[in-house]
């Protein structure tokens, strides 16, 4: 058996390749969730929903086990998060049944009013679960206010603070780029134009979006840049990451999709390394007192109990990664609307 | 109400609300393997029509079991942070196995299932049928074994933490198959998956009722609703010998819940109680009618046999009884019904005659609300007779270690009034989600089944076109046959 140190380190990478796995997964359904308003037609809106049809219920397991996971490996950061972000994750609790019921709902019927409704949920929600994502994610790296048992007393007010927003608005445009990509790739004519349009605005969003979070994190979270002082090696993750970004462009003008698209995982990728680099080895920060922080050594669940789970992980993990690769195949190629479609 | 009131209200509604579904998936999937089974042996395509429209209602209401079962992962966390971390090291293994091994299995195949039709062959699609029932069976096995652990906790012990000099307890596995086979599991998954195949059996009975007495979709109807009464028939049979073992385990592992169960105050020889009105306070069961001796009788095969009463335990260790006996009789009356029901038309199958018989073909249309509130019940049953616990304190290896309280399990953080709001908020979609999934229910049984040469003139096809002919006038022959084989 692994020692208790090296298996919770594991499981912190396990818990980070989920993380990157949901991003990247859901991260392209949610985006065409925010671009599906701006479709031209009911047809084209059909087309969006039904390029993730076969595919976002899968991707939102990702989220599903990761939430498992966390309880399972480090049972005090899940109960302290989850209690500390109520109201928002019961947001986002709200914005996925909507998102789910909008999916499944919006095509049974052909009027037009009860459509209009489940194609506003569908929006809705999709832009409120990503940028929920990322005001977590954003309250994380600044810290909770956590007392000494491990309690956060804070309103939904306090976490919007401007840090978190920005950090909310990134998610937000970058699942929209990397979902224009996406639709780029399963669609023609006239959709996969307009979808070219997007992927160039969204980029443009981004862009900007992100050189403000990246500002703002080397003011705010002060903690982050030390982390590369003493590890030099993790200026990869930046690096590639900007390598990533600025390959989006040029695998545009070159017409080959299929690199943009590799090339926004990778930032998704690159965006949840540099985040989890910046909180280790704590999972939640306290701001109001370091020394109560719960890192992945005080949160974490027993050495029996990591150890059955890498074993779960280890038999499990290659069974998802086969399944979703045979689902992806099954269903590769451009989006046609078929009679078991929404 | 204070938080605790309210967060078990906000459990108990989410939850039942959920359990509406996966339930019925579980039971629809077996249901479909069938179907699907028969399609690829005879070739038939009304088997393959058949397959096609349960697939579509499955879709249906395996999407509302998805959308309100993330919410159950939630609610650990956010209203119980204080259970979370007492029983994170064992519950979590569970769930977070649950999420690996049976939801990637459903959701990836799903997708096959419902938009893979005109993607794969045949035998790919009923191997990915076979993994959805399947998957849908271990996420009922995981989250049945986490639950039962906390009932008769097994292969662990409580141990002193300390994070932050603040001082706490926790469980940690210290056997893992033990946790996993712990007293209850067994019995207690086999009666959950049972209650899913009856309510499976009896909702696709309930439509294919509907379908004969409106004299529409004939062929497809009855062969559904034949394999709906075999199945239903079957599982309820089941279902009396697993509660009946059930029992018997419970009466070892919780007797204050079996006690509740009974309305059985006072330790003494033991009555089964048909139906009744539990009296805490005067500790009677009132208006009741009961079997002397024959709750000592079914558990000892003695009726003279002392059963353990809710006096036996101190006040503040006694579960609530009405809600526990009511919900616990509900169960069992209604269980009684579908044997009877089940097995009486099991025999009125032969020759048909059933389908002559409107007013019993009404009761089948009905019969599918009985199936749901019998599931519901028997998890009410089962949930509230374990309070005041939520992990049942327990001897491991002559060492006793403590439970932990449903009231010690809350989230520290969170108040009153922000669980009223999201109490509302759930209020509000569910009840809307529920209209809308009637609506689309309705809309599709409305729709029905495909008839052969609808399909084909859709997908276009023309081999499909031909099989499509060639297998409807085959069935139509087959059921001319029987009609003159009956005259």
């Amino acid at each position: 058996m692994l020692d208790h140190d090296t298996l919770a380190m594991i499981w912190f990478v396990l818990l980070g390749v989920l993380l990157i796995g949901y991003t990247i997964l859901d991260g392209f359904d949610l985006g065409v969730g925010i671009l599906h308003p701006i479709a031209k037609s009911d047809e084209q809106r059909r087309l969006m929903m039904n390029s993730i049809g076969p595919l976002w219920d899968g991707n939102e397991v990702w989220l599903v086990t990761f939430g498992g996971a966390l309880f399972a490996a480090f049972p005090y950061a899940y109960a302290t998060v989850f209690s500390a972000f109520y109201v928002a994750f019961m947001l986002l609790l709200f914005a996925l049944i909507f998102r789910a019921v909008s999916l499944e709902f919006r095509s049974k019927t052909e009027n037009p009013a009860w459509r209009r409704v489940w194609d506003f949920g569908f929006f809705a929600s999709s832009f409120l679960a990503a940028f929920l994502f990322g005001v977590a994610g954003g309250n994380l790296m600044l810290g909770l206010p956590m007392s000494q048992n491990l309690t956060v007393h804070q309103t939904l007010l306090e976490q919007l603070s401007p840090y978190p927003l920005v950090i909310g608005a990134l998610t937000v445009t970058l699942f929209t780029m990397h979902g224009a990509i996406f639709l780029y790739l399963k669609t023609e004519g006239d959709l996969q134009k307009q979808a070219e349009q997007w992927i160039w605005r969204a980029f443009g969003f981004f862009l900007v979006v992100y050189m403000l979070a990246t500002m703002f994190t080397l003011i705010e979270v002060p903690r982050a840049t030390h982390k590369f002082e003493e590890h030099p090696w993790l200026w990869i993750a930046p690096i590639l990451n900007v390598l990533a970004i600025a390959n989006i462009p040029r695998a545009m003008f070159r017409k080959q999709p299929a690199y943009a698209f590799a090339s926004s995982c990778a930032t998704i990728a690159a965006l949840a390394f540099l985040f989890a680099a910046a909180i280790f080895p704590d999972l939640v920060p306290s701001t109001i007192d370091p020394a109560w922080s719960l890192t992945i050594y005080t949160a974490r669940a027993s050495a029996k109990t990591l150890d059955i789970m890498l074993l779960i992980a280890l038999i499990g993990m290659p069974c998802v990664l086969t399944y979703t690769a045979v689902i992806y195949w099954v269903f590769r190629g451009k989006v046609k609307l078929e009679r078991t479609s929404y | 109400m204070d938080v605790e009131v309210l967060s078990r209200l906000q459990f108990a509604g989410t939850i039942m609300f959920h359990y509406l579904f996966p339930p019925l998936t579980i039971g629809m999937g077996l249901v479909m393997v069938i179907i699907e089974g028969m399609w690829l042996k005879t070739g038939d395509v009304s088997w393959n029509h058949a397959a096609r429209f349960w697939t579509r209602i499955f879709a249906l209401n395996f999407a509302l079991g998805i959308a309100t079962g993330i919410v159950m992962e939630f609610e650990f966390g956010t209203n119980w942070a204080a259970y979370s971390r007492f029983v994170g090291d064992v519950f979590g293994s569970a769930l977070a196995a649950e999420g690996i091994f049976a939801f990637f299995l459903e959701s990836g195949f799903l997708a096959v299932l419902v938009f893979g039709w005109d993607r794969v062959g045949p035998k790919l699609h009923f191997f990915s049928t076979l993994m959805v029932f399947l998957g849908s069976c271990f996420s009922a096995i995981w989250i049945v074994v986490a639950n039962s652990w906390q009932q008769t906790p097994a292969g662990y012990h409580v141990v002193d933490t300390e994070v932050n000099g603040v001082p706490g307890l926790r469980a940690e596995i210290t056997d893992y198959w033990a946790m996993v086979f712990n007293p209850s599991s067994a019995d207690r998954l086999i009666h959950t998956l049972i209650g899913a195949m009856i309510l499976g059996g009896f909702f696709v009975c309930s439509i294919s009722a509907y379908y004969l007495i409106r004299k529409r979709h004939e062929l497809f109807a009855r062969r559904c609703f034949t394999i709906g009464v075999v199945v239903a028939a079957i599982f309820s049979v089941a279902s009396l010998i697993s509660g009946h073992h059930q029992a018997q385990t419970v009466s070892r592992t919780q007797p204050a819940k079996l006690a509740a169960f009974e309305g059985h105050f006072k330790t003494g020889p033991g009555d089964l109680h048909l139906f009744g009105w539990p009296d805490a306070k005067t500790q009677q069961v009132k208006y009741g009618l009961a079997i002397p001796g024959m709750l000592s009788f079914l558990l000892y095969a003695d009726s003279e046999e002392p059963v353990t009463g809710l006096d036996a335990f101190a006040p503040e260790d006694q579960p609530p009884v009405w809600l526990p006996f009511q919900s616990y009789h509900i169960m069992a009356g209604l269980g009684t019904f579908f044997i009877l029901l089940s097995c009486v038309s099991l025999v009125l199958l032969r020759g048909g005659r059933i389908f002559r018989m409107r007013w019993l073909l009404w009761v089948f249309v009905f019969t599918v609300f009985g199936a749901f509130v019998a599931n519901e019940a028997g998890w009410i049953a089962a949930e509230t007779g374990r309070q005041p616990w939520v992990v049942y304190p327990s001897v491991q290896d002559g060492v006793s270690m403590p439970g932990l309280r449903t009231s010690e399990g809350l989230s520290e953080s969170v108040r009153a009034e922000q669980v009223w709001w999201s109490i509302a908020m759930f209020g509000l979609i569910y009840t809307l989600l529920f209209g809308v999934w009637l609506y689309v229910l309705n809309d599709k049984i409305q729709h029905g089944p495909d008839e052969g040469a609808s399909i084909a003139r859709r997908t276009g096809s023309l081999r499909e076109a031909a099989a499509a002919l060639a297998g409807h006038s085959r069935s139509l022959l087959g059921s001319n046959h029987q009609r003159e084989e009956r005259r």
